[in-house]
């Protein structure tokens, strides 16, 4: 690890303009910052600790929906009762990542800040441009089961390994900030993550100093919440492919669909043709796979991830027919 | 670990025991040790940060290196060496230990972040000679093989206990509004799963927390 000055945030604001500094890095949970910090991804030579503001408060919003502090632990969030009766995909997504003992540590805001877990950024000693920009993509004609066949460029084709955002994603989440002036603003998480381009680098909306306060979830939409996550192993392992469903039917037809998916990407995916696909049409699987062509549009593999294409279709189909069962 | 450092742990272990400070160890250990872990950095050290950890109910004031993890400051700067380091990057579980009652990978955190908490670690269990119920039920049940992973284990499944008593759902848990879901094999494999056991000695493992979760600990 490199040498750093180590210092505790006061407030948010303060932290926000302390980590406008060059070099400087925000620090919360840590499970994903210091793993990085051993292997000199990250090399930050000042850590700012926000780990003890109160930003860990989940509370109630005027039109019915909840505002989660950014230090919320992803295990509290997972089981406060009111995310498990009302936002059964979030408690699930939760559920699904890491193992307890990270969940016990992770932080909401972390979770959303998280890198990518491919294994050429990870690797110090390969060409990377998401680490060392301009340095050249590893993965492209390299092992990539773990990666993304949607919204990928030439110059990254990592993951977000989040579960937790691909379920906010499906329930319209916006990521509340202040930046070190003290401005607030609130966006919405479909335009939180980017997408690689030319600049796989910056993988936020989030400006230099802008530090994420809360996630407000609105209220939730009407229908079945489903968080369905394909992996290597039973559990404690990062999505293949996962599905975040909130899906309202009724007789053998559906009313409406919310389709979130996980381990295309670069960022949680949602298509809205594919949920217009779904709206007012009957649940079989002739609109299931409309559904999923809408959502696979464009999709493509790089040799070891090909499957995901085929595995996408049949976990949405597998999802749909789950949540349309009435 | 070369035998020469093994012997030098085991003296100031004791040392630790007996004279229950710090102070004796800080002047022992050599520099390598003090460093502790793989900090890899040519460049001058960074101002060292003072820390109070409340470890196994009693206090530990700490000079240390801001880089250095929770693991390292038990097993390198107090010789509570119970605490494994097993991968280093959070994915083994053999450093779990509670903070304020929750299992974290000490490995993943700095002890600087933990300043004035409280910290229980696998030495921090057993009273005296009576074990810790968990403890106690791998023994009975055996659950390990070489033993490496089994401090992590009987950490975690504390954890993971006093979780479930608060009615702390799981991934398999079918209802997620039920309050209390029943600990089945199935929840427990579940909720251990950031512990692996190179020697696979999980069915026994499974047993002894089966019966631990009926023992009031």
């Amino acid at each position: 690890m490199k040498a750093f000055s180590y210092q505790r945030a006061d407030s948010a604001t303060q932290a926000a303009a302390a980590a406008l500094k060059p070099g400087a890095k925000i620090i919360a949970g840590g499970t994903n910052l210091l793993d990085l910090m051993k292997l000199q991804v990250e090399t930050p030579s000042q850590l700012v600790d926000i780990g003890r503001l109160p930003l860990d408060k989940i509370e109630e919003t005027p039109d019915g929906g909840l505002r989660v502090g950014a230090l919320v632990r992803n295990s509290d969030l997972a089981a406060d009762p009111r995310v498990r009766q009302r936002y059964g995909v979030l408690s699930r997504a939760l559920l699904a990542g890491a193992s307890a003992q990270l969940r016990n540590k992770a932080t909401t805001g972390g979770n959303l800040l998280q890198r990518t877990r491919c294994y050429y950024f990870y690797d110090v000693t390969k060409p990377c441009n998401k680490r060392n920009p301009g340095s050249g993509c590893a993965a492209l004609a390299g092992f990539n089961r773990i990666h993304a066949v949607l919204g990928a460029s030439n110059e990254c084709i990592a993951t977000h390994p989040s579960d937790m955002a691909v379920a906010m994603r499906a329930l319209d989440a916006k990521v509340e900030t202040v930046d070190g002036k003290g401005e607030t603003q609130a966006i919405p998480i479909a335009e939180f993550h980017r997408l690689p381009g030319k600049t796989p680098e910056i993988e936020t909306s989030l400006k230099p100093g802008e530090i994420i306060t809360a996630v407000t979830l609105p209220p939730p939409p009407p229908g079945v919440q489903v968080y369905r996550k394909v992996r290597d192993r039973a559990s404690y392992a990062f999505a293949l492919v996962s599905v975040a469903a909130i899906v309202d039917s009724a007789r053998g037809r559906v009313r409406s669909a919310r389709l979130a998916f996980g381990g295309l990407a670069q960022k949680p995916w949602r298509v809205a043709q594919a949920e217009e696909k779904l709206a007012n049409a009957s649940a079989d699987t002739k609109s299931f796979n409309a559904a999923a062509d809408a959502v696979l549009d464009g999709a493509r593999g790089y040799g070891g991830n090909d499957f995901k294409l085929p595995l996408t279709r049949r976990a949405l189909h597998s999802v749909l027919a789950e949540t349309t069962r009435t | 670990m070369d035998e020469n450092e093994f012997t030098m742990t085991e003296i100031t272990r004791r040392t630790v025991i007996e004279t229950g400070t710090t102070a004796l160890l800080l002047t022992t250990l050599p520099r390598g040790a003090l460093a502790a872990g793989p900090l890899d950095d040519t460049g001058p050290p960074p101002p060292p940060a003072t820390v109070e950890l409340q470890i196994n109910g009693r206090s530990h004031s700490l000079t240390l290196d801001p880089r250095t993890t929770l693991l390292d400051a038990l097993r390198e700067h107090l010789a509570l060496t119970g605490s494994k380091k097993g991968c280093d990057h959070g994915q083994c579980g053999a450093c779990t230990v509670l903070i304020e009652g929750h299992r974290i990978n000490s490995c993943l955190t700095l002890a600087v972040m933990h300043d004035g908490q409280s910290i229980t670690t696998i030495e921090g269990l057993a009273e005296g000679d009576n074990l810790h119920p968990l403890q106690a039920a791998f023994v009975e049940h055996d659950g390990f093989q070489c033993g490496y992973c089994t401090s992590g284990q009987i950490c975690s499944a504390i954890g993971m206990l006093a979780e479930s008593r608060t009615g702390m759902p799981s991934y398999v848990t079918e209802d997620l509004t039920q309050s209390q879901p029943e600990l089945t094999d199935a929840e427990i494999r579940e909720r251990m799963s950031g512990n692996i056991c190179r020697c696979a000695a999980y069915p026994n493992i499974v047993a002894a927390i089966k019966q631990a979760a009926g023992t009031p600990t």
